[in-house]
């Protein structure tokens, strides 16, 4: 392994070249265009997400209603709007969570090598093959829907493939010179694994977080669908699947603007993924 | 290989045990308890249920009795249906939840591996874009926004397909193809991938000069190697197949295992719970194994590193 030039310059670099690509450009914006709208939608709608009005029930589309009201006569654009922030937010703090524990474990283990690294990665292994969906399914329906305990609980099952990474990826560097060269200088582990290792994680931790966030995403609009995420008046992009799902016949437009916030969600986060490991690291594509 | 399949069941054991043991107390400490839904119940008769069920004794004793139990893979009557034995509550409902896992396994597969083939042998022409970008579309649909929009153009719409229920073949063809296009789409893109890679090997660039047929070189020599990363695949697959089916199940109202563990949860069935837990997980991890000795017989360099 030769040596990494130093992280800002690699930064830039990757940087550049996922400005050239440009399905993830358009990714990027379509993301900032889809945040933006959730953040503000509920300040400037209108009706607020939870007033009813069952006089306008099932109204379609109009000036009033951008995109229409449900069964109570709720404004469904007050509704998604709210609901993307709940989507989004379970997305980033459950995959935050996830890396946190992820990103540590990966580093301890690939840095301390031997034994202990044999012991925590078979620990990884064991952990694979259990059904943790049906975990989290139990955990939801027994202790009732928390919002807390729904993240907590999603970060949990997918820390595993981040915890793989980091540790293929500390056990090379742990072998490279310049952390010979810090450790011959006698700085302390903990040092060595934040202040040398961790700053040349950063491009697979990206890569990885930004493909796990749709993961997350999903599971979390699983478990709604299923009526244990979150719970009305509140709404995600899950909950209002599910509502619109089983008033389609009424009104199909339920169904579809929650449904296609969230499907264009996953399709950018996805492409602006791949975008990311090619600009990070041009190798795995410049293949023929 | 042998030694791959003892160590993997002796593995198996502890695991197991882990799980009932977590499933056990996570039950027993969520709120609630399998007679306090049924508001009519009076006080004796639900404290003699209580005490025909064991559920009065101390918590540690009820664990030991059911460990005892599971060891002569008794998994005790269900206490929401009392006549009924978990294992037969299993039984009559996984047969319905593995046919249509079947079923879209088989669909996934037949348009997945030949939509990753044609798009990896004519890469950068129309025939890689369209099944890519027909891909992309497919992982990021879900199939509870793909099962309604199914139902809604073939069944009340065009009137196809009946639109949910399970008693006719007819209509096992919805939650199949909502499910299998979901996977289809994945392994397209896994197949295309793992192709793509061994397409570049010096082996096949050596057939190619000995003159073999295309179709030879794919079937003959890339494949093998072409295909490990689906092999690899289908162990998650597998567990996503099962947490799909809760989905579809519920979409298209079947009465398969994902909805009934769903609500023995809901209804603190604490016996139909752990039977369903541990019988979710041995599929699992038998599942696993049969995905490592796959690989190990695919891939020779993966039996050595065990």
């Amino acid at each position: 392994m030769t040596s990494n030039p130093p992280s800002s310059s690699l930064g830039r670099e990757a940087w550049s070249r996922l400005r050239a690509n440009r399905m993830a450009m358009i990714s990027l914006f379509i993301l900032i265009a889809i945040a933006l709208i959730s953040l503000l939608g509920p300040l400037i709608a209108p009706h607020s997400y939870e007033q009813q009005d069952l006089d306008r029930i099932f109204e379609s589309p109009s000036k009033d209603h951008i995109f229409g009201t449900d069964n109570l006569g709720r404004d469904l654009f007050a509704r998604t709007t709210y609901g993307g922030r709940i989507s989004l937010s379970v997305g980033l703090l459950a995959t935050l969570v996830s890396l946190l524990i992820g990103v540590t474990y990966g580093m301890i283990s690939g840095y301390a090598g031997g034994k202990l690294d044999a012991c925590m990665m078979r620990m990884v292994d064991v952990l694979y093959s259990l059904p943790f969906i049906i975990f989290v399914i139990l955990l939801m329906v027994m202790f009732g829907r928390n919002f807390l305990l729904l993240f907590l609980a999603i970060g949990a099952v997918e820390w595993l493939t981040m915890a793989r990474i980091t540790r293929t990826q500390t056990l090379n560097l742990r072998r490279a010179e310049f952390v010979e060269a810090a450790r011959a200088l006698g700085f302390s582990d903990t040092r060595i694994l934040f202040r040398h290792i961790l700053p040349n994680l950063i491009g697979p931790i990206i890569v990885y977080a930004t493909l796990t966030i749709p993961a997350v995403m999903l599971l979390e609009a699983v478990l709604s669908f299923l009526g244990l995420g979150v719970q009305a008046p509140m709404s995600s992009w899950g909950s209002l699947i599910k509502d619109g799902a089983e008033k389609m016949d009424a009104a199909p437009w339920l169904i579809l603007f929650p449904g296609a916030f969230f499907c264009l969600t996953l399709f950018a986060l996805n492409f602006l993924g791949d975008g990311l490991r090619d600009a990070f690291d041009p190798k795995s594509s410049k293949e023929p | 290989m042998k030694r791959l399949i003892f160590f993997r069941l002796l593995q198996a054991i502890p695991t197991m045990w882990v799980i009932a043991t977590l499933t056990f107390f996570m039950t027993r400490f969520a709120p609630g308890g399998p007679f306090d839904a049924e508001k009519a119940i009076p006080e004796e008769i639900k404290i003699k249920m209580e005490a025909h069920f064991g559920l009065d004794r101390p918590l540690l004793e009820q664990y030991f009795i059911y460990l005892h139990n599971l060891l002569q893979g008794d998994l005790g009557p269900s206490f929401k249906y009392p006549e009924w034995e978990v294992s037969e509550l299993i039984a009559t409902a996984f047969p319905v939840s593995l046919t249509l896992g079947t079923f879209s396994f088989i669909i996934a597969l037949i348009i997945g591996i030949p939509g990753g083939m044609i798009a990896a042998l004519r890469q950068n022409t129309w025939m890689d874009y369209l099944p890519m970008s027909l891909s992309m579309i497919g992982v990021c649909l879900p199939t509870f926004v793909l099962g309604p929009l199914l139902i809604f153009a073939l069944s009340n719409q065009l009137a196809i397909f009946p639109p949910l229920g399970w008693y006719r073949p007819s209509d096992w063809v919805l939650p199949s193809l909502t499910l299998g296009l979901f996977y289809g789409a994945y392994i397209t893109r896994l197949t295309r991938a793992g192709m793509l890679e061994a397409l570049q090997q010096d082996f096949i660039r050596t057939a190619r000069a000995k003159g073999a047929s295309s179709w030879r070189i794919l079937t003959q020599h890339a494949a093998r190697g072409g295909l490990l990363p689906v092999v690899t695949f289908l162990g998650p697959a597998f567990a996503g197949l099962i947490s799909g089916s809760f989905v579809i199940e519920s979409i298209f109202f079947i009465p398969g295992l994902g909805k009934f563990f769903v609500t023995a949860a809901f209804n603190r069935d604490y016996t139909m719970v752990l039977g369903t837990v541990l019988f979710y997980a041995s599929l699992i991890i038998t599942l696993n194994l049969v995905v490592d000795l796959l690989q190990a017989w695919l891939d020779p360099k993966s039996r050595q590193s065990r």
